[in-house]
This record gives structure tokens, C-alpha cells and sequence, in this order.
């Protein structure tokens, strides 16, 4: 369990990174918390020959508030999260869902960015982002574009970066003073990916209610609708949702997905 | 002397010094000058033959097969069992030819570094014939696909009948009838550090060193010297800091034989260690067991007789030295547990399987055997109506029949099981828990109550080994002991301590009996060329052997050491005595350091009949019986399950324990507190799953799960003394025993708690996900209790493949 040779560099500065990855002639990734990228490349699944580590470019790792968002660099950790003493117009989502991923140790180096990058449908952010109405940012050398969380993540491992891309940053919408929310995800010990994640968000000054169902098979499953998210729909609703899909015919996947929804519905509702 | 340092004392570990900083010294911090690093292509495959293995021309000479090592002279690992029928396996390190498990090392490639190494493993090609697979257990058994051994007649190690009394008889007349099917998954066992071989060949010594993480090193020279085909003179084994072994590292493996092998023939030292990932594959390899029981009882719940088919899923290969026939030798014998009836019958048969080769993990097959029958003993509560803990006293041995002989022949030395199921009741507060549940909980969990009990042979010996003919017989231990020029002591043991303690409490027993301060005592073991022979640390054997020949060699020292006192102080032999350290007649004493002195600097002042053995002694030690002490303990667990999810959370944790006389408390709290984490691995997470083509489902800790620290429950351990009869300070050995009952524990208290809904788990890990599919398949109970004839459990098994029909999963 030892990768293969690769090189590592460590720009300081955004436009060096984008040109390194942007190289063709070698086949470059993105360094950030090296949380997931590290077992991938201890058991060879990814092969590399260069490594581009992030993690020294100052704005990818600033927190700010511009007009009704705060946006968060790509290499926020989970523990800066976690640790509040930033502005945070989520009503305390992020602090919830920051101290519920992994274990500190983890928190310490993993980075929102990566989280989204690395595609784990299980992976908390990427419910949570899709459910808050987040944007991402992704820039290559010559080029910026934004695409919604929801659409962020096209299946497992498998996102809308395209060649030489990276995340740069994700921009939140602040959420009114009156939203709530509930966040609920059923593993079986502490520290342990999601095996079914719901979170609800209903703000009815910006005129939404949401449910999310994530950890399924692919992206999360986005509901924007009143009546699910102020209401438990029931087993059957989560069943139906499911048809078709690789998770349809697993009666306790969609047994725990119905949990974790109806708890964090029940969470927003609660006064 | 000294309070507070000697037997009884909770002295802490000296060990933790070095370990808790991190300044350990494992085989992974061993560097040697010219040293490089092996990689193992292992099989893909769980059963295969090989046509060929094809190596890059560029890397001749960095990869090696079988057929180099057969050329060198290499013997294949065999572990022979004497047991009638017994059918032998010979396990080559490198494939010869065939492989019989996923992960079974197939060629050895080394390079300077294991990165370069595994860049050389991935470009080995072999060419298999895939062959059809025996993944299963029950299948392997009943219904093979292919044999795995090609010379035997099919797929079974042994097959073992234990039958006492006569169950037919009971079985037609007993009011109470109650079975079960049972099953306790595969698992890894997980030790922080894995295993690491660290080879090479000495010229000057011209002896081949080899440092491994073991937890026999002079087992381990004994295989190495049988499969290199040399003299054990010739080798040295050393075990470092060792991080844990629990039975993954009491054997000889292929592994160290290859590295063993490979530092002699390359003429530089190599170095192999596990990573993660080949622990989870190749070394998946404890516990699997399965149980179809059926118990026969009168209507007060008392047990009249035990009729058990146990398959042991022993893997592909017999293990050296344990064999493959010590997990159903000792599940025929110890499937009656503490319990006191006649009429018993056990068929026990050892599996070979394409899965790795089984090994005894801390408990061995007590975890097991206690699974299956405190299962019993709560199906039968269930069918008289009445408390768990009530039926488990009717028929718990009681004290005033100590010593006592069991239905197996087992000798029970001596406690007082009733009365710790009565503390551990009391402790957990039963009554207090049935209010409750008949409050039901806010959140609408629903809340059980379990209890275990089990006694636990440990520290047996050649009464209880030879029998069964295996490559290693206990026999005395050895300690040496022997004072330093300047008064300190030095103990030397061939058993290892990764994790015992030993460095602490070999020393609280030599100062137990020399009454020198323990900073003056060191303790050196787990090094062939230092210490005298051992089997090694396993089967709670420590404190018992080792205690009572470290005090052994102690007494002699004493003995001469007040010789030469008295000497000095003029006074008959007779008419001193050795005190604190001190040698006291009349009047006058004498230090020990200046007994030392004399001995080693002054000899003139010596009595002229002095023994000339002076102050450096090897002896050896046997307890009255090595039958084995029984330490014994139960457990209470009460639990909270989501029925939702079929999550379990452990509510409260009560052992009441007795150890008998406990070296040192505190070490005896962290075995029981470590051993309870690993049974709640097995009881709740861990499981290596097993495809039909024998891949490995769970390869890296996001499949295969182990309890962290929020997974543990603060656990209260009451602790009972009953001190064993047969030992030199009355301890007994209770290493494993904290795994052993919480599995039954912690599925009686799920059980407890689904016992409304009509849903009973029987198999491990109890996963979210069983629990769910238990409720989901359940059959409510109509009305309350079952009294009289037949009853049979009601509930669902996840499982309904009877061992007694024969019938496939
Ligand atoms: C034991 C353990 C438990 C965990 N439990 C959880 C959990 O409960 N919930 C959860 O959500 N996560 C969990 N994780 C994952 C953790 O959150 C990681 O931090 C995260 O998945 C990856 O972030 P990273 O910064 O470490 O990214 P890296 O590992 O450095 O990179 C991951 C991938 O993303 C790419 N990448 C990184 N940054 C960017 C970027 N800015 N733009 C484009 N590509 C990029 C990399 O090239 C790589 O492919 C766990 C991880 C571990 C080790």
C-alpha cells in the first residue's frame, strides 16, 4: 500500500496551480486535505505522476461575506467550520454538519472543496450544499464558471469539473432569520461515512422548502416541496423515489433513508 | 518491604514509559544497514491452479516463487494434529502450484524501498486455471465444489464426537426442548501494529536474526529451523515492542519464513511488513463457528442434556503450531461452559475452506461456544417463563461442589459462579430495568437486558496438550533470575509481553519475593538468544506460568543468597532468614546488594560450601494441576434498540470478574477492559464477509468496522477473589476472557429487548441491518410465555440452513 512515484508541487499562488494542472502532457491532480486522496493513492486506485498541492494559496483558504453570501474558499477545513469564530448566515448548518464529519484528526485537513471534488455521494457536503442552495465555483487558467451544488456531483466519483479544472470556492446564500432546518444522517459508529443522510431547509422568507435525500447511489436527491419538507411523507413516498434506482429493492436502504428524512423534518419543525 | 509493590499492588505499567511517548522500538522502527523491503504478489483467486508466473526480464533476481525456495531447500508449514482422522495440509509459504485462499502469498519481490517493491509485485503476471470455490462453510462441508486438497477424500481437517451420558434418552422424555442455529461471522483481529519480520544473516554470530513481531519467539525458531531445514542453533528470533497480538501473532508465518529464507540467500537483511489491507485480506481468518444446539431441560428450567453440531470454518491450511483442530477440540470440550448436567453430546467438525488458514483469537473458541449456549440458556428461560438469571443459577455449578469435575472431564478449580451472576444482576439493577421497559422509553427505543457467563481454562498445560498431538506441548515454564554485582535483579522469561504487562508484574512477583525495589528489577523476554525456552504468551498463560516460575527462580536465589548471609553474620544457616531483601539472624542483617558484592567481588568472604551456582539461577515451574485455573466472570449488559434502524446502543456494562489472586488490579482491569472492546467488535461491527467465488468483501476499514472510543460504553468491573488452589499466589489467567461473553451478552439483551415484537438474532455481527431484517421477518408472540412440551424459539434466523439436515443456505 505504497503509491507510485509522483512529483509534488506546491504553488503559492492560484494562476500557478490552474497552469500546472492545465498542463496535457502529464497527467496532474489537486492536493488539498489528502483525506480521501491519500488511501486512494496508498492503494494505487489513482496513479499520478504529478501532485499539485493547494493548500498554500491564501484565497482558497479565506471565509468572507459578499451581499447575501458567504463564500468559502476551496481549502476551508471542516475543523474552521467547525470551530465557528467565522460569519456564518446559515443559521449554524455549518458548524452542525462540520463536527459530524469523520473524526478531528480528519476535520483538521479535510477541505470543503475536496469533499465536493472527491464525489462521494455519502459525503456530508455534498448533501448539505445541494440542500442549502449553494454555488461552486471553478476556474481554469483562462476561464470561471459556476454551477449549482445540486448538479455539482454527476454520480459517484463523478463531478462537472471538466480537464485542469478546480473548485475555487462555494458561495452560500444566507438564509433569512426566520429559516430552519434539520439535518439527520444514520451511520453506525462515530466518525463513519453517511449511509443515509437527510436534511431539510424551509425558509419562508426567500419563499423555499427542501428536502434532500443523500447517500444514495449517485447525486442527492433534491425535493423542493413544501408539502415533503414540512411533513413526513411516509415509508411508501421514499420507496416510490427509489424505483428503478440500484437502492429500489434494498427494503432497509430505503427503510434508513425514510428515517433520516423524517428526523430531520421533524428536527425543522421542532420549535 | 516496600508497600505497594508486590503481588496485589496496582503498580503502574512500566511499559507506557516508552510506549505512550511513542518511543516504542516495532519491527517498523528497525533499520539495518543494507536493508530492503519485500512485497508479496498475492492470489487474486480463492482457489486456482498456476500454470505460470511470468517475471519481467529487468526484474531476474528481484522476484521470488516457490520453486526458489523449494531449490534452497524450504519445507512447506505443516501442523500436524494426533488426533484420529486428522488430515494434514501443507501449506508452502510462496504457492506451490495451487492457491487455496485470496491473499495467499504467491511470489516475494523485494526492492529498496516498499514502494519500488510493490512496483515490482504489480508487474508479475500469473497465469491461473480457476477451479471451483469453496466459499462456504456448510456447503465446503456437505456439498464440495472441488477439493482443496487434492490427496484427501474431501474437505474436512476433523471430525470430533464428544458424547457423555446418553442425550437419546433425555431428548424423548425431557419436557423442555429448545434449539437454535447459530453463527458467528469471520473475523480479523486487528492488532494496532500488524505483523513485521525484520531478517538477517550474521556472519560473525553466523546465525540468521530474525525480529518479528511474535508473540512466541521460540515457537517461531522451532518452525523456522523445520521449514529451513536447520539447526535452531542457527537462529536467533527476537521480538521488539510487539503492538498487540490477540493470536494473529502465535504462529509461525509464511512470511517469516520467506523473509527468514530470502536474508540468508540474498546476504542482506530484508524487511517485510503488513500493511492494512493484506491484514484484512490474507488474515481474515478467526472465529467463524457454527452452531445447531438443541438443549433439553425439566419444566423448572434445569438442564438435563446438550446436543450440539458445530461446524469450525478452519480455512484452507492448518495454522503451525495450534493446527486446525484446536478451535473444535476445544468446542467439544467447553461447549458445557460452568454449567453442571449429565447427558452431553457434541459433533464438532473442522471445515477446510478457500478462506484463510483459522487461528485462535483471544478467547479462541470459548467466544463462540459461550455465543451458542448462553443463547440456549436464555431459550429456555423463555420456554419455563421465568428470569434469564434464574435458570443460569439452577444450573451454574455451585461452590460447595468446588472442585469440580464437568460433564467433559474439565476440573473447575475452585469460585463461586451463582454469586457472581447474583452481583452482576444486582449491579445492572434488574428490577430496576424491567420497570422501566414496562414504561417504555420517550424516544421510543426499546431497552433489554443480557447476561453471559463463562469460566475459562487458562494456563493448562501438557495434560490438557499432549492429547492432541500438535507441534507444541507446554510443558514447565522457565524463568532465570539473577542479581547484579550492585544488588539489582534481572528476570528473564521466554514468554512475551505485547500488551500483558509482564515488564511490570514478572517484576511486582520478584519483588514479591526478594523485596527489592522494582525499579532495581528488570524484566527481559521475547529474545531466543536471552531468555530460557517458552511456548510464548497465549492462552492466558502469563500470570500462572510465568508468575509462578519467575517466583521460582526467586525462592532459589533466596535460598542462597541467606546462605552467604548468614555466613557474613556469623551466625548457622538455620538461624537466619531472608526478609525485605535482607538477610536477618539475631541482631544482625545483611543487604542483599552486599550479599551481591561479596558474591561477585569478594569471593574470599564465601562460605566455603558455597553453592557455586551463585546468584544467577534458571528454574522452572508447574502448578499442582495444569489442568488450568477457571477464572469466570459474568456479564450484564442493557441495551437501547432502535427498531427504526435496528441500531443498538449499549446503555450500561457490569462484569463481575475473579481472577483469583490478581497480580496487579489495575492491568487485570485493562486485559477485562480491552478484551470487552474486542467482544463488542464482534458482537456489533466486525465481520469479513465472504463472496461465493471467496473475494473478501471488507478490505479497508470503511467495510470492515472496529469499535472506536465512542463505541465503548463505560464498563463497571466488580471484581471477586477466589484465590486458585493450584497456583503459586492463588491468580488465575484471565487474558481473554473480557471477549468471550459479550457477543452472548449483548444478543441477549437485543433479544431481551425485541422479546415483544417476536424477533431473535442469532448470528454476529448484530448489524443494523440484521436487527432490522430480524424485526422485519418477525412473528409476534401470542399471549405470554410458553409452558410444557416442544416448545421451539419463535422469531426469525437469518438463516435457516440446518447442519443436522444438510440442508444449502
Ligand atoms: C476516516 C475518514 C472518515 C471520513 N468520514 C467522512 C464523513 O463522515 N463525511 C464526509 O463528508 N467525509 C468524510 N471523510 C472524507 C473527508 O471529509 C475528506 O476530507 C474529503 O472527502 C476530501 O477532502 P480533502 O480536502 O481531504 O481532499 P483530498 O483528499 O486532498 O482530495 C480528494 C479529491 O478531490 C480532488 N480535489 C481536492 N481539492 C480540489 C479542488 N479544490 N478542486 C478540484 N479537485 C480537488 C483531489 O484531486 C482528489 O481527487 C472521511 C475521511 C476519512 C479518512
Amino acid at each position: 500500500m505504497k503509491p507510485v512515484d509522483f512529483d509534488y508541487e506546491r504553488p503559492a499562488t492560484l494562476d500557478a496551480a490552474l497552469k500546472l494542472l492545465g498542463r496535457e502532457d502529464l497527467n496532474a491532480k489537486p492536493l488539498a486535505g489528502s483525506q480521501s486522496l491519500g488511501p486512494m493513492l496508498n492503494l494505487r486506485l489513482v496513479q499520478p505522476e504529478l501532485l499539485v498541492d493547494i493548500t498554500a494559496i491564501p484565497e482558497l483558504a479565506s471565509i468572507r461575506e459578499e451581499k447575501g453570501f458567504l463564500v468559502l474558499g476551496a481549502c476551508v477545513t471542516h475543523a474552521a467550520l467547525e470551530d465557528g469564530g467565522t460569519p456564518d448566515p446559515t443559521r449554524g448548518v455549518l458548524a452542525r454538519v462540520a463536527a459530524g464529519i469523520a473524526y478531528r484528526a480528519v476535520r483538521n485537513r479535510g477541505t470543503v472543496g475536496g469533499s465536493l471534488a472527491h464525489a462521494d455521494p455519502a459525503a456530508d457536503w455534498v448533501s448539505v450544499l445541494a440542500a442549502l442552495g449553494a454555488d461552486v465555483v471553478v476556474a481554469r487558467t483562462g476561464g470561471r464558471r459556476t454551477v449549482p451544488a445540486k448538479d455539482f456531483i454527476r454520480g459517484t466519483f463523478e463531478t462537472a469539473l471538466g480537464p485542469g479544472e478546480l473548485v475555487v470556492e462555494i458561495r452560500i446564500p444566507a438564509l433569512s432569520a426566520n429559516a430552519r432546518w434539520g439535518y439527520a444522517k444514520i451511520c453506525r459508529k462515530a466518525g463513519e461515512f453517511s449511509h443515509a443522510t437527510g436534511v431539510v431547509l424551509i425558509d419562508p422568507a426567500r419563499k423555499f422548502a427542501r428536502a434532500v435525500i443523500g447517500a444514495v447511489s449517485g447525486p442527492p436527491i433534491v425535493v423542493d416541496d413544501a408539502k415533503i419538507a414540512e411533513r413526513d411523507p411516509g415509508e411508501a413516498w421514499v420507496s416510490a423515489l427509489f424505483a428503478g434506482t440500484p437502492l429500489g429493492d434494498d427494503a432497509y436502504q430505503i427503510r434508513i433513508h425514510h428515517v433520516a428524512l423524517k428526523r430531520a423534518i421533524a428536527e425543522a419543525r421542532a420549535p | 518491604m516496600a508497600e505497594g509493590m508486590g503481588v496485589g499492588a496496582a503498580v503502574r505499567r512500566r511499559e507506557d514509559e516508552r510506549l505512550l511517548k511513542g518511543r516504542g522500538r516495532f519491527t517498523g522502527d528497525i533499520a539495518l544497514v543494507g536493508m530492503k523491503d519485500i512485497a508479496l504478489v498475492r492470489s487474486p483467486l480463492a482457489h486456482a491452479r498456476i500454470r505460470a508466473i511470468r517475471v519481467p526480464p529487468e526484474h531476474q533476481g528481484a522476484v521470488f516463487t516457490w520453486a526458489d525456495l523449494a531449490k534452497g531447500g524450504v519445507k512447506p508449514i505443516r501442523a500436524v494434529s494426533g488426533l484420529p482422522g486428522f488430515k494434514i495440509s501443507d501449506q508452502p509459504p510462496l504457492a506451490d502450484g495451487k492457491v487455496r485462499f485470496v491473499g495467499e502469498p504467491v511470489a516475494a519481490c523485494v526492492g529498496r524501498t516498499r514502494a519500488e517493491a510493490e512496483d515490482i509485485a504489480a508487474l508479475v503476471e500469473i497465469d491461473f486455471e480457476e477451479l471451483p470455490v469453496n466459499a462456504d462453510t456448510l456447503e465446503s462441508a456437505r456439498a464440495p465444489k472441488s477439493k482443496i486438497h487434492d490427496h484427501w477424500s474431501d474437505n474436512l481437517f476433523l471430525e470430533a464426537d464428544t458424547v457423555v451420558g446418553d442425550i437419546e434418552t433425555i431428548a424423548a422424555s425431557a419436557p423442555i426442548k429448545v434449539s437454535r442455529q447459530i453463527r458467528m461471522a469471520r473475523q480479523c483481529m486487528v492488532p494496532l501494529e500488524g505483523k513485521g519480520v525484520v531478517a538477517v544473516w550474521e556472519r560473525q554470530a553466523e546465525q540468521l536474526t530474525v525480529h518479528t513481531s511474535t508473540q512466541m519467539p521460540h515457537i517461531v525458531r522451532q518452525g523456522l529451523a523445520e521449514c529451513l531445514g536447520v539447526d535452531q542453533g542457527l537462529i536467533r528470533v527476537i521480538a521488539p515492542d510487539v503492538g498487540g497480538g490477540f493470536g494473529w501473532k502465535g504462529l509461525l508465518q509464511a512470511e517469516e519464513v520467506i523473509a527468514a529464507w530470502l536474508a540468508r540467500a540474498l546476504d542482506h537483511p530484508v524487511r517485510w511488513t503488513e500493511d492494512r489491507r493484506e491484514h484484512l485480506v490474507a488474515a481474515a481468518n478467526a472465529r467463524e463457528h457454527r452452531y445447531d444446539i438443541t438443549a433439553y431441560a425439566d419444566a423448572t428450567g434445569r438442564l438435563l442434556g446438550l446436543d450440539a453440531r458445530v461446524l469450525v470454518d478452519a480455512g484452507a491450511y492448518s495454522a503451525y503450531p495450534f493446527s486446525a483442530c484446536l478451535e473444535v477440540g476445544q468446542v467439544g470440550s467447553i461447549l458445557p461452559g460452568p454449567y453442571d448436567f449429565a447427558h452431553y453430546r457434541c459433533h464438532a467438525v473442522s471445515v477446510c475452506t478457500n478462506k484463510p488458514p483459522i487461528v485462535p483469537y483471544r478467547g479462541v473458541a470459548r467466544t463462540g461456544v459461550c455465543f451458542a449456549i448462553e443463547q440456549i440458556m436464555d431459550a429456555i428461560a423463555g420456554a419455563v417463563g421465568r428470569e434469564p438469571h434464574e435458570v443460569r443459577l439452577l444450573n451454574l455449578v455451585p461452590p460447595e461442589k468446588m472442585p469440580f469435575v464437568n460433564v467433559t472431564k474439565k476440573h473447575f478449580d475452585s469460585g463461586d459462579y451463582p454469586e457472581s451472576m447474583r452481583r452482576a444482576v444486582a449491579a445492572i439493577d434488574l428490577a430496576g430495568i424491567r420497570k422501566r421497559q414496562k414504561k417504555g422509553e420517550a424516544d421510543g427505543r426499546r431497552i433489554g437486558l443480557g447476561l453471559a457467563i463463562y469460566c475459562e481454562q487458562a494456563g493448562h498445560g501438557t495434560a490438557v496438550y499432549h492429547g492432541w498431538g500438535i507441534p507444541m506441548v507446554p510443558g514447565h515454564e522457565l524463568a532465570q533470575a539473577r542479581i547484579t554485582p550492585d544488588g539489582g535483579i534481572e528476570i528473564r522469561v521466554g514468554l512475551q509481553s505485547h500488551g500483558q504487562s509482564m515488564e511490570t508484574t514478572l517484576a511486582q512477583v520478584a519483588h514479591q519475593v526478594l523485596g527489592v525495589d522494582i525499579s532495581k528489577i528488570k524484566v527481559v523476554h521475547g529474545d531466543t538468544g536471552l531468555t530460557p525456552f517458552s511456548t510464548g504468551t497465549w492462552g492466558s498463560r502469563a500470570a500462572v506460568m510465568g508468575g509462578g516460575a519467575v517466583a521460582a527462580a526467586c525462592k532459589v536465589l533466596v535460598e542462597r543468597a541467606t546462605k552467604i548471609g548468614a555466613h557474613l553474620l556469623q551466625a548457622k544457616p538455620g538461624d537466619a532468614k531472608f526478609e525485605n531483601g535482607f538477610v536477618r539472624a539475631g541482631l544482625g542483617h545483611v543487604p542483599l546488594a552486599e550479599i551481591a558484592r561479596v558474591w561477585y567481588r569478594a569471593p574470599q568472604l564465601l562460605p566455603s560450601d558455597v553453592d557455586p551456582g551463585g546468584l544467577d539461577v534458571t528454574a522452572g515451574y508447574k502448578p499442582k494441576s495444569d489442568q488450568g485455573t477457571f477464572s469466570y466472570a459474568s456479564h450484564a449488559v442493557v441495551v437501547a434498540v432502535d427498531t427504526e434502524t435496528g441500531a443498538v446502543e449499549i446503555l450500561d456494562y457490569v462484569v463481575v470478574e475473579d481472577a483469583g489472586v490478581m497480580l496487579n488490579p489495575m492491568v487485570v482491569e485493562g486485559q477485562v477492559l480491552g478484551g470487552i472492546a474486542q467482544g463488542i467488535g464482534t458482537a456489533l461491527y466486525e465481520e469479513v464477509p465472504f463472496d461465493a467465488e471467496g473475494q473478501p468483501l471488507a478490505s479497508t476499514f470503511a467495510d470492515y468496522l472496529v469499535p472506536g472510543f465512542p463505541e465503548i460504553p463505560p464498563i463497571r468491573i466488580v471484581h471477586m477473589t477466589t484465590p486458585s488452589p493450584l497456583t503459586e499466589f492463588g491468580q488465575k489467567g484471565i487474558g481473554e476472557g473480557g471477549a468471550i461473553a459479550p457477543p452472548a451478552a449483548i444478543c441477549n439483551a437485543i433479544n431481551d429487548a425485541l422479546k415483544p415484537l417476536g424477533a431473535t438474532l442469532t448470528d454476529t455481527p448484530m448489524s443494523p441491518k440484521r436487527v432490522f431484517a430480524a424485526i422485519a421477518a418477525a412473528v409476534p408472540p401470542v399471549g405470554g410465555p410458553t409452558n410444557g412440551r416442544r416448545v421451539t424459539p419463535l422469531g426469525v434466523h437469518s438463516h435457516d440452513d440446518s447442519l443436522a439436515a444438510g440442508n444449502k443456505p
